[in-house]
């Protein structure tokens, strides 16, 4: 295999660049993908607090605001377009380089080539590549930032035209939206990179006896969101040079003939608006499914752990990751209803909606029917794990109603769809990086997170999560429309208290992450070192040293005799076997 | 249950899947890239035919000349899926030489391919075709021609420097033929691609 030939050729690094910064170590790569995730997460949340902050105290200053923007914040005070601002990066960063890079560049580089029984990936360069092509489209995005107008005020669907025509539409919308349209493009030729890179290692490098069917739920998660991510963000990306040529090239893609705007009548003609919504949703549905199926397959394999034994079924399981990864291409229309799209496609756009709330509601079935009657042990990947099914239900649900088009027209410029995908989608798959995180850190670090500390986390973090995104299923039904900055309606008027509740309950849920921050950073230099097995795990990652070395299995090559999770098993020494353990195991009845 | 296999003897021959299709690695990220690949260039086409049928009037200004240009330049496209085959070939036997030379020969064919087409290119600009207007009609034809065919290009443009660097580094001695053979797939995809771009761009856009 070529990968092994390029280990035989190269030794460990020894430079410290080779070794930390420009690594080809796929669990060097791993970890920078998280730091990347987590200088972004703090990034997208504290913007969060201050849209949460301008919204129910409008006219207060926010001291050094203004540092970040005189033209968007003269005096610390928010104008509605930067708050607009905030709202773009809020969105583009937590989608894209938080829920896109944690769950799943981040872990999957880490742990999937050690749960195959791989010593990398089968294209250590191209996975370097693929984490500085990603590092170079978070620059690219954060000097929006910095750009005279500041970041555009399109949100993160940068919806055509006013994302296309320029900054007679806003400020923002000159050179910042030029650069997130950049920056995003830079960003899918990462995710293509890395997933042709996931694909070929689950194929190729598997261990003797890892048969697809032995590789653990998180793995085939992975794989799977691989195979989405390959073809969702090869639409992404002429999508975003189609828009950047609009914006620098005169060419009219996304831009009607005849529109007006601020007086002026913009010189393009021939284009359509719909056309990016299109081709951003087809992109952009999968997308979603890229950022919770690992989370999926991630919370499937701590349960296990947890309850020391199976999931109902490893195969249905698997399926319907499958079938939602299939279906997630046929659902983008879903997303339009309200986009003046023939009203007969929105019919035909609604039934496979619903129908892929089918393979959703056979996983939570299979976890809730696993977990009934289990003794699950309570540690805070479990807890998060728990919470991580809880916020699916609770944000899926809604998903029903706004997979209707007569019931979505009248909900969807509304805080009731702001709630339904910040529970199903971002608070979700946070909960599957914050388990991932708790039950990985040891092996990656060698050390043992607080568990107490954790606790507390989960606890003020799963409360404090349903005191922000309930309420705004609430506001939405009274028909507070989302993406603006005041409530200029009378009718609005009586939900301000509803949105100072929320404002509250975000600046206190938000700080607790410090407590998360300050574990990360503590256990990492002073926590206790952690065992090989800290949690009598069964799968490779856990037969090799924490943390593992440089080329995991330390030149031997792990033979694999089980399927990945034999917990409880009677009659075998432990109450658990290891997968590359030859121990025979009785057949169960 | 999932618990059914677990007495087989996992060094009994079968247990493993065979490799998809049984090819190396570097074989299938070429095959993903190639499937990714099409996929960006079926949005573009998409795009392209989404604002087409929109504008109702649609220029057609390819005459006699222009579609001889096309014609002669899919001809040599086509001749040089031709000689990287050779080449593979060739490189297959073990001749560094001649595979070589037949890499390079392909790698001219792009570059002649290239030449014809930005001649092409400054002719419809010559014409006054821009991004955003054309003497015949609906504004967009220069977009999407230019960003069609350009995407292309830049394909050709790629896959020429990589044959050249992919050949001097295989007559080097550091390279195998499995590196020939999978750079081929990429050269054969783009004239795949071509044969798309061909009738959508040229034919359907000819005078009547």
């Amino acid at each position: 295999m070529s990968q092994e030939a390029a280990i035989a050729h190269h030794g460990p690094p020894t430079s410290f660049l080779r070794k930390h910064v420009f690594s080809v170590d796929h669990k060097v790569i791993g970890k920078q993908y998280f730091a990347l995730a987590i200088v972004a997460v703090f990034i997208g949340m504290i913007l969060s607090w201050l849209m949460r902050f301008h919204l129910v105290w409008p006219n207060a200053a926010l001291p050094g605001l203004q540092w970040l923007s005189k033209v968007g914040a003269p005096a610390g005070v928010m104008t509605p377009e930067y708050y607009l601002s905030l709202l773009t990066m809020h969105g583009t960063l937590m989608v894209f380089f938080v829920l896109t890079n944690a769950p799943f560049a981040a872990f999957g580089n880490y742990f999937l080539p050690i749960q195959i029984g791989a010593e990398d990936m089968a294209f250590p360069r191209f996975n370097m590549m693929s984490f500085w092509t990603t590092f170079a489209a978070f620059v690219v995005l954060m000097a929006a930032f910095f750009v005279p107008d500041g970041p555009p005020i399109s949100g993160w669907t940068a919806y055509a035209p006013l994302s296309a025509v320029g900054s007679d539409a806003g400020p923002g919308q000159g050179l910042g939206q030029t650069l997130w349209g950049l920056s995003i493009a830079i960003f899918c030729i990462a995710s293509l990179l890395g997933s042709l890179n996931f694909i070929s290692t689950t194929l190729d490098l598997r261990a003797k006896g890892m048969t697809l069917m032995r590789m653990p739920v998180s793995t085939w998660a992975w794989f799977i969101t691989s195979c989405i991510a390959l073809l969702a963000f090869a639409v992404l990306l002429p999508a975003c040079l189609l828009l950047v040529l609009d914006r620098i090239a005169g060419t009219s893609f996304f831009i009607p003939a005849g529109l007006v705007i601020s007086d002026r009548l913009q010189p393009h003609s021939g284009g359509s608006p719909l056309l990016w919504q299109h081709l951003f949703w087809f992109f952009g549905h999968p997308e979603v499914y890229i950022a919770i199926l690992p989370a999926m397959g991630i919370v499937s394999h701590i349960l296990i752990n947890s309850m020391r034994r199976p999931l109902l079924s490893h195969k249905v399981v698997i399926g319907s990751m499958m079938a939602i990864g299939f279906l997630s291409y046929m659902v983008w229309g879903h997303h339009m209803f309200v986009s003046g799209m023939n009203p007969f496609s929105a019919l035909v756009f609604s039934f496979p909606t619903l129908v892929i709330t089918i393979p959703a509601t056979v996983l939570t079935l299979i976890w809730l029917g696993s977990l009934y009657g289990s003794r699950l042990q309570i540690t805070t990947a479990s807890l998060f794990s728990l919470g991580f099914i809880s916020m699916f239900v609770s944000g899926g649900v809604s998903g029903f109603f706004l997979a209707q088009p007569s019931i979505d027209i009248y909900l969807h410029a509304t805080y009731f769809v702001v709630g339904h995908f910040h529970l199903v989608m971002g608070v979700a798959a946070i909960f599957g990086i914050f388990a991932a995180t708790y039950f990985w850190f040891p092996k990656m670090s060698g050390r043992m997170m607080n568990e107490t500390l954790g606790k507390i986390h989960f606890w003020f973090t799963f409360v404090g999560a349903y005191c922000i995104f309930m309420p705004f299923h609430y506001l939405g039904l009274a028909g507070n429309v989302r993406r603006t900055s005041s409530f200029v309606y009378d009718y609005a008027q009586p939900l301000i208290p509803v949105h100072k509740f929320i404002t509250i309950a975000a600046l206190c849920t938000g700080a607790v992450q410090f407590i998360f921050l300050i574990n990360l950073l503590y256990s990492r230099f002073k926590g206790a070192p952690a065992p090989d097995n800290p949690w009598n795990a069964t799968s490779l990652e856990w037969t090799v040293p924490s943390p593992p070395p440089w080329n995991n299995f330390g030149g031997k090559h792990p033979v694999v005799y089980h399927d990945p999770y034999q917990y409880g098993v009677e009659g075998a020494s432990g109450d658990f076997i290891m997968q590359n353990s030859p121990e025979k195991v009785p057949v169960r009845s | 249950m999932s618990q059914a296999n677990l007495a087989v003897d996992p060094h009994a021959p079968g247990v493993m899947e065979e490799r998809p299709f049984a090819i190396p690695s570097s074989k299938l990220v070429m095959w993903l890239f190639i499937i990714s690949d099409a996929v960006t260039f079926g949005a573009i086409l998409f795009a392209y035919g989404y604002v087409r049928n929109a504008s109702p009037d649609w220029p057609t200004p390819f005459e006699g000349p222009s579609i001889w240009n096309t014609l002669l330049m899919t001809f040599i496209l086509v001749t040089s899926s031709l000689t990287v085959l050779i080449a593979v070939k060739a490189a297959q036997d073990e001749d560094r030489a001649r595979a070589f030379r037949w890499t390079i020969l392909t790698a001219v064919l792009g570059v002649m391919f290239t030449a014809l087409h930005l001649r092409e290119w400054m002719d419809l600009i010559g014409k006054g075709v821009r991004t955003f207007q054309n003497p015949w009609g609906a504004p967009m034809f220069g977009a999407t021609f230019f960003s069609i065919t350009g995407l292309h290009m830049a394909h050709v443009i790629g896959g020429v420097i990589a044959l050249i660097a992919v050949g001097l580094i295989y007559k080097a001695g550091r390279y195998s033929a499995k590196h020939i053979e999978v750079l081929s797939l990429y050269w054969h995809f783009v004239d795949l691609v071509w044969m798309f771009v061909v009738p959508l761009v040229y034919l359907m856009n000819m005078k009547r």
